[in-house]
């Protein structure tokens, strides 16, 4: 037995699929135009689907930044944060973040996979119990791995399951982290936040979110689901990332908590990474600017998240529960999702297709995801394209 | 069958009948269970489905299931073992 001989069935998935949609492994990017729009195999294409929340990667305070950075620190750190990888800007970032949260510590990561992941491994320990969210996303199941503790998840957004499961955890007496998303990657909805906080006060459990998804883009100064929910004092750990509104990439975790800081010499995903490079540093620190100093930002991408919502729903298709700017769109089979995003790309535009086992209820999805920078016409455009291909395809969504 | 502090334990039989009641939804097969089914090779238990049948165990039973268990089950047997175990635990 071979060793690739155990991803076989990956093959004929991948083979399956490349009938209906050969496109789909083959997407590069051949020329970046602006925030949204690109150049695919020599055609114009509408990214609608690229978690550029604010539309900030092209922001020209943010590329000078980055570009002074390397000017003036390289290309890179070449080493990890414990070692020789601590630069004056990786500091401030780590300030600025704190004092923007209302929080004492805050660590950064080289992504926010890593941040994710490395949290919950480092913070649950032997004898301790995660309860996760049954839709968290995969670097927090990967978190859940390299640990060793006790991993129990609980039906997806549903409190009463979450207090029969600490109901149960009571009698062992031990410390319980409940882990929960701001905003779903997948279906776009949020966690209800409130009351979960409320559980955790009750049974003096830790509360994690990660709002790699709602940074930016929930909460009056877009802090995220924490602030929107009114719950900031009861959640312990806060975790993001870099790569959506902020356009970047690596990730982070604030906490008030006054040891938090000991997480950087426990964990090994901090200490074994090279930390961000000077130029990632700095155009993150003026992205977090614009993101508290242009609230406009939000107010247009919701603006962009509601039109696309409704316009979605008025076709009939079967939608995430709640207008976001990750709208989800779950359609009957994969194969015919393959044909509908083949679909789109035609008629220029990107969409996210997200496939079983990835998504909840093993649901086959278009993923659409709206940034700041789009233009209403732009919105409409996708809208239309969606009509044109329920009409084509009435009777897959 | 084996008594604990407060409820009997269950017996291997009615585990097991549990355990294939709880299943028979998820697997969708008409095939017969038997204790040396395999979950994946047999019944096509997908990683979503085997969590949910996490979830079921958990809420049948009452008891905390970690999903760390998977590690140690290929088979209906291996659920009924590890099943005692936790029951026993949680007695």
């Amino acid at each position: 037995m071979g060793i690739f001989d155990k991803f076989q069935k990956l093959a004929e998935t991948r083979k399956a699929l490349e009938k209906n949609s050969s496109e789909f492994f083959n997407v590069v990017i051949e020329k970046v135009v602006s925030p949204t729009d690109v150049i695919i195999n020599g055609r114009s294409v509408l990214l609608a689907g690229g978690n550029n929340y604010l539309g900030l990667t092209f922001n020209p305070e943010c590329i000078r930044a980055a570009s002074e950075a390397i000017r003036i620190a390289g290309t890179g750190t070449t080493g990890s944060r414990v070692a020789n990888g601590t630069y004056s800007g990786h500091v401030a970032l780590e300030q600025e973040l704190s004092e923007f949260f209302g929080r004492r510590h805050t660590i950064i990561f080289s992504t926010g996979y890593i941040a994710c992941m490395a949290m919950v491994a480092t913070l649950a320990g032997r004898g301790d119990v995660i309860l996760l969210d049954a839709d968290c996303h995969a670097s927090i199941y990967d978190g859940c791995r390299m640990g060793e503790a006790d991993v129990i998840r609980f039906r997806h957004n549903d409190v009463q399951d979450l207090e029969k499961r600490l109901h149960r955890l009571e009698k062992r007496q031990t410390n319980v982290l409940i882990v929960v998303e701001g905003i779903y990657s997948m279906m776009g909805d949020r966690a209800p936040l409130a009351d979960i906080a409320a559980l955790k006060r009750r049974y003096g459990a830790y509360l994690l979110i990660d709002e790699a998804h709602s940074l930016g883009v929930l909460g009056n100064t877009g802090r995220g689901l924490a602030e929107e929910a009114g719950v900031d004092d009861s959640v312990d750990f806060i975790v993001g990332t870099f790569s959506k509104s902020l356009g970047s990439t690596g990730g982070f975790c604030t906490s008030n908590h006054p040891e938090f800081d000991l997480v950087r010499y426990a964990s090994r995903a901090y200490i074994f990474t090279a930390s961000s490079s000077p130029s990632i540093i700095a155009s993150t620190r003026m992205a977090l600017k614009i993101l508290r100093s242009q609230p406009e930002l939000k107010h247009r991408l919701w603006n962009h998240a509601n039109l696309l919502y409704q316009r979605l729903k008025d076709l009939g298709l079967s939608l995430g529960p709640t207008p976001s700017p990750i709208i989800a769109i779950c359609c009957k089979d994969p194969w015919k999702t393959a044909e509908i995003w083949k679909g789109l790309l035609d008629l220029g535009i990107y969409v996210n297709m997200v496939l079983p086992p990835a998504t909840p209820d093993g649901r086959a999805l278009l993923r659409c995801s709206l940034s700041a920078s789009h233009t209403r016409e732009q919105v409409e455009k996708i809208g239309d394209a969606f009509a044109s291909l329920k009409a084509k395809h009435p009777n897959d969504w | 069958m084996t008594e604990g502090q407060g409820e009997p334990m269950l017996s291997d039989r009615e585990l097991f009948e549990q355990i294939v009641d709880i299943l028979g939804p998820l697997a969708n097969v008409g095939s017969k269970i038997t204790a040396d089914t395999d979950l994946v090779a047999d019944l096509s238990l997908d990683s979503l489905k085997i969590m949910e049948f996490l979830l079921e165990i958990e809420d049948r039973f009452d008891i905390s299931v970690p999903i760390n268990v998977l590690s140690d089950i290929r088979t209906v047997r291996d659920v009924i073992f590890q099943l005692q175990r936790l029951l026993a635990e949680a007695d």
